[in-house]
């Protein structure tokens, strides 16, 4: 057999394992085996490309992988599990950053001579690749800051912005036709300034996107990085990197959908509503009802003698770090017999699955943890729902067509027989609105910083006969 | 066929398959999903590969290496935080 055949046969074999690897996620038990079967996928696709071509100088090869490699490993070994969406964030960029500037060589090498591209598959695969890769990769920075925090997570906005994007986006187009070679300007010149409005668009359309909002962000821009991946395959015609873009864009735009309907947001809405930060509402009547409040040991009482106790976390618990004590609760509780279980929102964490991955850390079992749908019917079977940190995801507001919130699947704490709400105030969450669930007759306030407010319950848990 | 037409078969394709493969993966497992997406998308390293190989002006040789070093961040660093947060999830 010849090489080609065998190259052509060993990208096939990493095809068949990227999805193979992908399937095994279907469940935590086989998730991690999967991975592994998509990182053997990913070393046959390398090898089988070193072996095609011919690598006529191996030195800046191997220093691109040497910095890549460090980068890489320490950042997935040091990385905060609350800090996982800003990596994710960062990450989007490089893959779109790596897929942009693979075009861009590949324009520079093909037009070396003074040749004309021309409106080709090639042409127009080089040009989407140029654009998709670097809108991806400025875009994404600005997810990345807001994410960390180093830039507002309130929308900028200014007049025209979206007029100003749409024009921007048909001069995209039109750069791209004349880097092609119609229209008489120097193709090369045009296809810079192509790279820059790309740039510059990634920035001005992620900016009027509010922090709250980031997470559909992230997922569209994962999305993005993978489209830009197939993109560089057609722009080289390797299948494997058609095929595994075509995974990666599937994954980000489904995950893109499942927030926003966890948000009851459109796409559209989240991305030109310029909604999610919290500058423009008036908080002047939040928190000025009359609430009950509940000492660690009450709450310890309500818990420890009741049948069934459902938690409910949200993002509040991660930042307090309070997640160990709350697992500490959860086992002192089923030591004493009762039935625990945690809700997970969809939109609990700061990116898809975010609140499961934090839960995990602290030891808590996969199977203990439930989604919206799975949980919502028992609440009005369960004696007593513990709230740590988390708002807008229990706020019976969405069920008022006319709230700001009006619609957004939401979980039906208030259906059982009694809820306690750990937090450290009255304040609002991401919506900017006030909760009723705090003001009802069978809701319990249990104020404080989460973790010191765990840590009381755990010693209040353990002195109950 | 030609070879765009082919590429355009194989893209759709895979995408219908993607989308069969991940609508069934639980909402637990999204954030390693995502994160083992971001080391898949660090496929265009078989791109950069190929540019970086047959480069001839500096320029070019510089972008590959550029290519090369980001590609290499999301596969390296993709698929070992995947695995990390993977070994943290356990049934009881």
């Amino acid at each position: 057999m010849n090489t080609e055949i065998m190259v052509e046969l060993t990208y096939l074999i990493s095809a068949i394992l990227f999805v193979v690897g992908l399937k095994r996620l279907q469940s935590p038990a086989t998730a991690r085996a999967g991975n592994a079967i998509a990182a053997v996928a990913m070393a046959l696709a390398i090898g089988a490309t070193v072996v095609d071509n011919q690598i006529l100088s191996w030195t800046e090869i191997l220093i691109g992988v040497a910095i890549g490699g460090i980068i890489g490993g320490l950042a997935a070994r040091m990385v905060k599990m609350t800090a996982m969406p800003e990596m994710v964030g960062l990450f989007n960029g490089f893959g779109g950053g790596a897929s942009a500037l693979v075009a861009i060589a590949e324009y520079l090498n093909a037009t070396h001579g003074g040749t004309a591209v021309g409106t080709s598959t090639y042409g127009v695969s080089i040009m989407l690749g140029t654009f998709i890769g670097g809108l991806t990769f400025s875009g994404s920075m600005i997810a990345f800051l807001k994410l960390r925090e180093w830039m507002t997570g309130n929308p900028i906005t200014y007049p025209g912005q979206k007029t100003l994007n749409a024009l921007m986006f048909l001069g995209v187009i039109a750069l791209s036709v004349m880097a092609m070679g119609v229209g008489g300007a120097n193709p090369v010149t045009m296809f810079w300034v192509m790279l820059a409005v790309s740039l510059v668009l990634g920035v001005t359309l992620t900016i009027p996107i509010g922090g709250a909002d980031m997470p559909v962000v992230i997922s569209l821009l994962n999305s993005y990085s993978g489209l830009a991946a197939s993109a560089a395959g057609f722009v080289i015609m390797n299948m494997v990197l058609i095929i595994s873009g075509a995974l990666v864009g599937a994954s980000g735009i489904i995950l893109t959908m499942i927030m926003c309907k966890g948000m009851n947001r459109s796409l559209t809405n989240v991305m030109f509503g310029a909604f999610g930060g919290t500058a423009n509402i008036d908080k002047s009547q939040i928190g000025k009802r009359p609430v009950k409040r509940a000492d660690a040991e009450t709450v310890a009482m309500e818990l420890g003698y009741a049948h069934s106790v459902v938690i409910v976390p949200g993002y509040g618990l991660a930042v307090a770090q309070a997640q160990h004590e709350l697992r500490k609760v959860g086992d002192l509780l089923e030591a004493r017999g009762v039935d625990v279980k945690y809700a997970v929102h969809p939109v609990a964490g700061r990116m898809p699955g975010h609140m499961n991955v934090l839960l995990a850390e602290a030891d808590v079992p996969y199977d203990r943890l439930f989604d919206l749908d799975e949980i919502n019917d028992d609440f009005p079977n369960t004696d007593a729902v513990l709230i740590v940190g988390a708002n807008d995801v229990c706020n019976p507001a969405a069920r008022d067509p006319k709230s700001v919130i009006g619609g957004m699947p939401i979980l039906d704490v208030d259906k059982a027989r009694r809820t306690i709400v750990m937090k450290r105030s009255l304040s609002p969450g991401f919506a900017g609105i006030d909760n009723d669930l705090f003001y009802n007759d069978n809701n319990l306030m249990f104020f404080g910083d989460a973790k010191q407010s765990m840590a009381d319950l755990v010693k209040a848990v353990r002195e109950l006969a | 066929m030609g070879e765009l037409m082919i590429g355009l078969y194989v893209f759709t394709l895979a995408t219908l398959a993607g989308r069969e493969v991940i609508t069934k993966v639980p909402p637990t497992l999204h954030t390693p999903l995502m994160s083992g997406a971001n080391a898949i998308s660090g496929i265009s390293i078989v791109g950069a590969l190929v540019v970086a190989g047959r480069a001839e002006g500096t320029l070019q040789i510089v972008l590959g290496v550029a290519a090369i070093a980001m590609a290499t961040i999301n596969v390296i660093g993709g698929f070992m935080v995947t695995d990390r947060m993977l070994a943290m999830f356990k049934k009881r």
